[in-house]
């Protein structure tokens, strides 16, 4: 054995180190492999799927004889040639793979045409003759609700007697706001690879969060089983939720390409055929009821929300309930009905993306309290801080889970206090009553974020941690890389928990043959979960390999210790790679899975009360923007954001999960505007139309930090707190900034109605809308 | 001898650099992409494609191209809209190039690494490609200069910040390394012996005659002089023309089509040339965006904020003025500016040659003046006259990258406080780029103060109905039309325009 001088020093990428992301040297030279880049199989056909043009018609006929005459092309495949289940939807089977002679909206698949080239395929598919007898489409969110058009039931949420507490109150508002949805605009679009094995049997490459829902769909559509089928993913090229349940169609197409003809198949869609022919975040009608005192303090509240869903349920209902969950953010609401309507239109259907509904609540309470504060004409900080849940009182929500964790009230007053809110408040408004072109506006807006997936059986995660003889570690588990730095934090645990160097552990792809049943990695939960499975795995061989040591060397367990790509065992040091390999050598296993279910939480769907998620997360952020009198067009000037990562596995990770997460927020409520024609053709559907931020659109002075003193109440892996979709919210404040800009021109005396995303074309609309209230106003005074 | 060779095109194969060796390519479609090339052809998959129009950046690459006989450019272009022929005596850098297989690192990749510049990684070969040419081209760039350089590639994950760290501290990663590769710009009187043997490399590429290429009934033609594109020209008068390739090429990549014939304009040095006149900006077609910019902003330092927000890098270092004038979109965003100085363009066919105002070249949409046979041969742009006041505006729902939902365009002569001349223009408004000519009557002769000016705004509504699309509304665009005049009156009558712009508000 050798001497202990490593005892001290700390293994290499354990928790905590800011490792840059595990795959960053790859990317950077081009040498990470996405599905798009792998080795293609010899024989591999291309796919390309043939759409609808209409948004809601029968197929009246089809006539692909021109498409399967097109060069190239080895066939053609329809909704009758497929052996199982046409479906690929994840809750509901109301997505059919291929249409079944009814289309419901522009881009739904009809048909797929497999080919020798990518070009050819796409060539071949826009040959198809197609004969529509064209239905009544309802291509609008308030068409849907009065035509009781749905994908799913209305749900309700009540606490105390909101309508008796709104008709009691000093001040009662109501009115209605809508919010636009939001293209994931993944960098890598949607792309499956099926390759043949023996037997019948299929290994698939998705681009997905969820391959075992893959895997489950696909045999579900070939008419096989979950063990004939193996899905792999090693990474993503960006996914934000449009990868959770999307893919399936993909994967189900390209398997059955392969299924019939023999031969490997892969289908890549184009970004036009990406944008339009798959689900995005839901836009809302948001129509408010609102009744407070003259402290601006909510007494009660009404919420009618309605959703598009587009043409099937997907994932909306969880979608919607999210959308419940969150409409209280970080407010104590005593009194209130929330209704939530989830409409069936005919469009595409809409589906996760990074918040997954809370984002939509928390723009809806966010809103209508910045009413209430320009109403009563008080700083709109002034009245979220007053309708704060309270610490030990008022901590209730409506779904009646108690708050325990609320650390709220801290971190805004430490963020008004570092961004001097209040100074540069006062200094805008001299600005601006100096300003009669450029007007500034400032606001600060606080996230709560509830963890964990609402359906309780989600909660759980496997993984497979494989050690060598030679001290390297193999490592596996359900969660997927779309580029969070899942497996870089996973794989720190895994170093942390086995003592071993991070560049000893090799991380592998996600794969349903190693890790079976995995949960979508999604609701920001990757982290909590499979982390805390890698930590079970590691903790079993651990185990394993302290009651060898103790037997074998004939000392107790708890004279054996792990450090530092060492074993400490009764004073004596032995390499890990050494007694790894003296424990195979005495037949002690050293592979194991792990597993992990979430303590504590229970809900019931039913009565929508218990306690769905497992803690919250916090953060705030202050914006403060520019506007354009004359064209609607703003800057963001500078953003102060304090945020809480609990004790954050990797700050560097975490810190681009906040900066990114922040933008992406910031791009749903301002640029990022999605536009259907009458004919319900999606027309923003490729870079060119539809506008995420760029480099320039990030303020010059951004200035973020993750609170200090995080960490996390209950017993999350190493204390750390999830950190994948809270943040995005903190984009709520550009919005707030900007609607405070342009209640400037009234002299905060009335407040604008603006629409998300708010657009430059939206703020000169709010700006017209002010400048008429301003005239009804004086007339009525007058 | 020059006419023999001239008269004997070299026939269906292409050279170019890749790294250090010369790579023939035979039998090619010429529509194929350099993207499609690289990924499918020769398997170097570091280089993405991520929406295949030139508007996300995955697919960025580096060209390098002699700029005369001894300066050697580098610039980034988006290779999923780029024909193969057109990198017919060029070098090409990849992601791949930086560093070679197991090697170390290139600063800009290092940077990017350490600052934690990439998350899923899929933009970031892209972003790697556009910070080398930024690394190769400039030093010390300012906020300002990365945002442009980068303004051409999206990232979704990132936000930009660790990007931009990026930006300014790859400068800091420069390893012991000889490499000319790894060497950040410098200021210097002499390319240094690597460079000169990459530009000596490059001219040992050049042809002395033009280039025929066939295959499946497409023909592609890159002549190397006006004499033989004008006969081109004339022999095929319904041949397409392509320059930069930033509008062409989604023809192919996004509407399939397949074209019969195309005349690459790109090697012709006639048309590549730039001169000031005594009274003129001279233009040649096929001088790109990137190299019209200086001098235009030269004389008319008013139009910066039109350049700098118009398209990207890699589309500006691609495209050129002339594709953006023969191609006549509504939203085109140079003519309504190069309209109203008075701009005229010269067409040539073998035996004659005319001179176009721009005004009057545009008949419907999509539909001009240039008549079969002729070619647009240069751009004439007046020199600044004295008591002159120009400006562009331009507005869309994003600053950088962005189409105009409007864009707008005003020269003004005043004597005292008369407007004794004065033109507008418009893109956005109709189905072409135009004069708002009732406007302009509305103005002429009239005290320039804002009643006169508020009377004109009305007059819009007469010169232009615009339409309701996805980018906006007809009313917000009449309104912004208005708007803009407004500005321009604003900035014409003493604000400055830190009190009237945000596109540079506090940076």
């Amino acid at each position: 054995m050798a001497g202990n001088d490593a005892f001290s020093t700390k293994v290499k990428g354990g928790v905590g180190e800011k490792l840059p992301h595990d795959s960053g040297h790859l990317h950077v030279s081009g040498r990470a492999f996405y599905i798009d880049d792998l080795p293609e199989p010899r024989g591999l056909l291309h796919v390309a799927i043939g759409t609808s043009s209409k948004a809601h018609a029968l197929v009246v006929k089809m006539d692909l004889s021109a498409v399967l005459a097109s060069p190239g092309v080895v066939a053609v495949f329809t909704a009758k040639d497929i052996p199982g289940k046409n479906n690929f939807g994840p809750v509901l089977e109301d997505d059919p793979i291929f249409s079944p002679g009814l289309v419901q909206y522009v881009g739904q698949s009809i048909f797929a045409v497999a080919a020798e080239t990518f070009t050819q395929a796409r060539r071949a598919a826009r040959r198809a003759v197609i004969e529509y007898e064209e239905l009544e489409p309802i291509l609008d969110i308030d068409d849907a609700v009065k035509a009781n058009s749905f994908v799913l039931p209305s749900e309700h949420i009540r606490r105390g007697d909101s309508k008796q507490a709104i008709a009691m109150a000093k001040h009662r508002l109501n009115g209605r706001v809508y919010v636009g949805g939001q293209d994931q605009f993944y960098l890598e679009g949607h792309i499956a690879m099926a390759q043949p094995k023996e037997d019948g049997d299929m290994l698939i490459y998705s681009s997905t969060q969820h391959p075992g829902e893959v895997q489950h769909l696909v045999a579900h559509a070939l008419n096989k089983e979950s063990k004939d089928i193996i899905v792999e993913c090693r990474r993503m090229g960006g996914a934000f939720g449009g990868k959770e349940s999307q893919p399936a169609l993909f994967a189900a197409i390209v398997a059955l390409v392969t299924h019939k003809t023999g031969r490997a198949a892969k289908l890549r869609l184009d970004r036009d055929d990406d944008m339009i022919m798959t689900g995005k975040r839901h836009d809302y009608n948001i129509d408010y009821n609102v009744g407070f005192d003259e402290q601006g303090r909510i007494k009660g509240l009404e919420f009618t929300f309605a959703s598009r869903c587009g043409m099937s349920a997907d994932l909306s209902g969880a979608v919607n309930d999210r959308t419940m969950f969150h409409c209280d953010n970080a407010y104590y609401l005593e009194n209130v009905d929330i209704v939530s309507h989830r409409c069936k239109t005919n469009t595409v259907s809409n589906t996760a993306f990074r918040g997954f509904g809370g984002p939509q609540g928390m723009f809806a309470i966010e809103y209508v309290v910045d009413e209430i504060a320009r109403f009563l004409e008080k700083d709109p900080l002034q009245v979220r801080q007053i309708n704060f849940y309270g610490v030990g009182e008022r901590d209730v929500t409506p779904y009646h889970q108690k708050i325990e964790d609320n650390i709220i009230h801290d971190i805004v007053n430490q963020l008004k206090d570092s961004a001097e809110y209040t100074t540069r408040r006062n200094e805008i408004r001299q600005f601006n009553a100096q300003s009669p072109f450029l007007k500034k506006g400032i606001a600060l807006t606080p996230v709560k974020f509830g963890i964990s997936f609402t359906a309780t059986h989600l909660n759980q995660a496997g993984a497979l941690v494989n050690v060598y003889t030679d001290g390297t570690v193999h490592l596996n588990h359900g969660g997927t890389e779309m580029g969070q730095g899942l497996f870089t934090k996973v794989a720190q645990v895994l170093a942390e928990e086995l003592q071993v160097d991070i560049d000893r552990i090799k991380i592998t792809a996600s794969d349903t043959s190693k890790v079976p049943n995995a949960s979508a990695t999604a609701a920001s939960s990757g982290s909590d979960l499979n982390g805390k499975a890698a930590q079970a795995a590691a903790r079993t061989i651990k185990e394993r390999l302290i009651a060898f040591a103790a037997e074998h060397f004939n000392v107790a367990a708890g004279e054996v210790q792990f450090s530092n790509n060492y074993v400490h065992i009764a004073g004596e040091t032995m390499p890990f790679a050494e007694f790894v390999k003296l424990a195979h050598f005495h037949r002690v296993s050293l592979s194991s899975t792990g597993f992990y279910r979430t303590p504590k939480i229970h809900y019931d769907r039913k009565t929508f009360s218990g306690r769905p998620f497992y803690y919250y997360a916090y953060g705030a952020a202050v914006s403060e923007v520019v506007i354009d009198m004359l064209t609607g067009e703003y800057r963001l000037l500078r953003v102060d954001i304090l945020h809480d990562c609990g004790q954050s596995l990797n700050p560097a990770i975490d810190l681009g999960q906040i900066e990114g997460g922040f933008i992406q927020g910031a791009g749903w409520l301002t640029s990022e505007a999605l536009w259907w024609n009458e004919s319900g053709e999606l027309k923003t559907h490729a870079p060119s139309t539809y506008k995420i931020p760029v480099c320039s659109d990030l303020p010059v002075d951004f200035r973020v930090t993750m609170l200090e003193s995080g960490t996390n109440r209950e017993d999350s892996i190493y204390r750390s707190k999830a950190v994948g979709e809270p943040p995005l919210m903190l984009g709520i404040s550009v919005f707030h900034a900007i609607k405070d800009a342009v209640a400037s021109i009234a002299d905060y005396k009335s407040s604008p109605r603006l629409n998300a995303p708010a657009t430059p074309e939206e703020v000169i609309t709010a700006i017209e809308g002010i400048k008429s209230q301003r005239v009804v106003n004086r007339r009525q005074t007058g | 001898m020059a006419d023999t060779k001239r008269n004997n095109p070299a026939k269906n194969e292409i050279r170019f650099f890749l790294d250090d060796e010369v790579i023939t390519v035979k039998d090619i479609d010429p529509t194929r992409t350099i993207l499609q090339y690289l990924r499918e052809d020769l398997r170097y998959t570091g280089t993405k494609e991520g929406c295949a129009e030139g508007d996300c950046g995955a697919c960025t690459v580096v060209l390098g191209e002699l700029a005369g006989d001894d300066t050697l450019n580098l610039r980034a272009v988006n290779s999923c809209i780029q024909f193969l022929p057109t990198l017919d005596g060029k070098r090409l850098f990849t992601v791949e190039s930086l560093s070679g297989p197991g090697g170390p690192l290139h600063p800009v990749q290092k940077a990017m690494v350490e600052c934690h510049g990439s998350q899923c990684g899929f933009c970031t070969p892209g972003f790697v490609m556009s910070l080398f040419a930024l690394y190769k081209s400039q030093q010390n760039p300012t906020r300002k200069d990365i945002d442009d350089a980068l303004a051409g590639n999206l990232c979704r994950c990132t936000g930009y910040r660790p990007i931009i760290d990026a930006a300014q501290k790859m400068y800091t990663y420069q390893t012991a390394s000889a490499k000319w590769l790894t060497h950040p710009f410098r200021h210097e009187a002499k390319p240094s012996e690597e460079e000169q043997q990459i530009i000596d490399k490059l001219k040992s590429l050049r042809r002395e005659c033009s280039l025929e290429i066939t295959y499946n009934g497409t023909r592609f033609f890159i002549p190397n002089s006006m004499q033989v594109l004008i006969q081109l020209a004339e022999t095929y008068p319904d041949a397409h023309f392509l320059a930069g390739g930033t509008d062409v090429g989604l023809w192919v990549t996004k509407q399939l089509r397949e074209l019969d014939c195309i005349i690459y304009i790109g090697n012709v040095d006639e048309l590549k040339k730039i001169a000031v006149t005594q009274d003129h900006i001279e233009i040649g077609a096929a001088v790109t965006l990137t190299d019209a910019m200086p001098i235009l902003l030269e004389h008319y330092p008013e139009l910066e904020e039109l350049f700098i927000r118009f398209a990207s890098p890699p589309i500006r270092n691609a495209g050129t003025l002339g594709g953006n004038i023969a191609n006549g979109s509504p939203i085109g965003d140079s003519m309504p500016a190069l309209m109203t100085l008075g701009t005229t363009i010269v067409l040539r066919t073998a035996r004659s040659s005319r001179e176009v105002e721009l005004d009057q070249f545009y008949i419907d949409y999509q539909k001009n003046d240039r008549r079969p046979g002729e070619v647009l041969e240069r751009i004439r742009v007046p020199l600044p006259k004295p008591n002159t006041h120009i400006r562009s505006y331009k507005v869309s729902k994003r600053f950088d990258q962005d189409i105009s939902a409007v864009c707008g365009a005003y020269c003004m002569r005043l004597e005292e406080d008369r407007v004794a001349s004065i033109k507008i223009s418009y893109g956005g408004l109709a189905a072409i780029p135009k004069r708002a000519t009732i406007c302009e009557q509305a103005l002429l002769k009239k005290s320039w103060n804002e009643a006169s000016v508020q009377t004109a705004m009305a007059s819009l509504d007469r010169d232009f109905q615009p339409i309701t699309d996805m980018r906006a509304s007809s009313h917000y665009r009449s309104t912004i039309a208005r708007n803009l005049l407004y500005k321009f009156y604003l900035e014409t009558s003493g604000f400055d325009q830190n009190q009237t712009r945000v596109y540079d508000y506090g940076r």
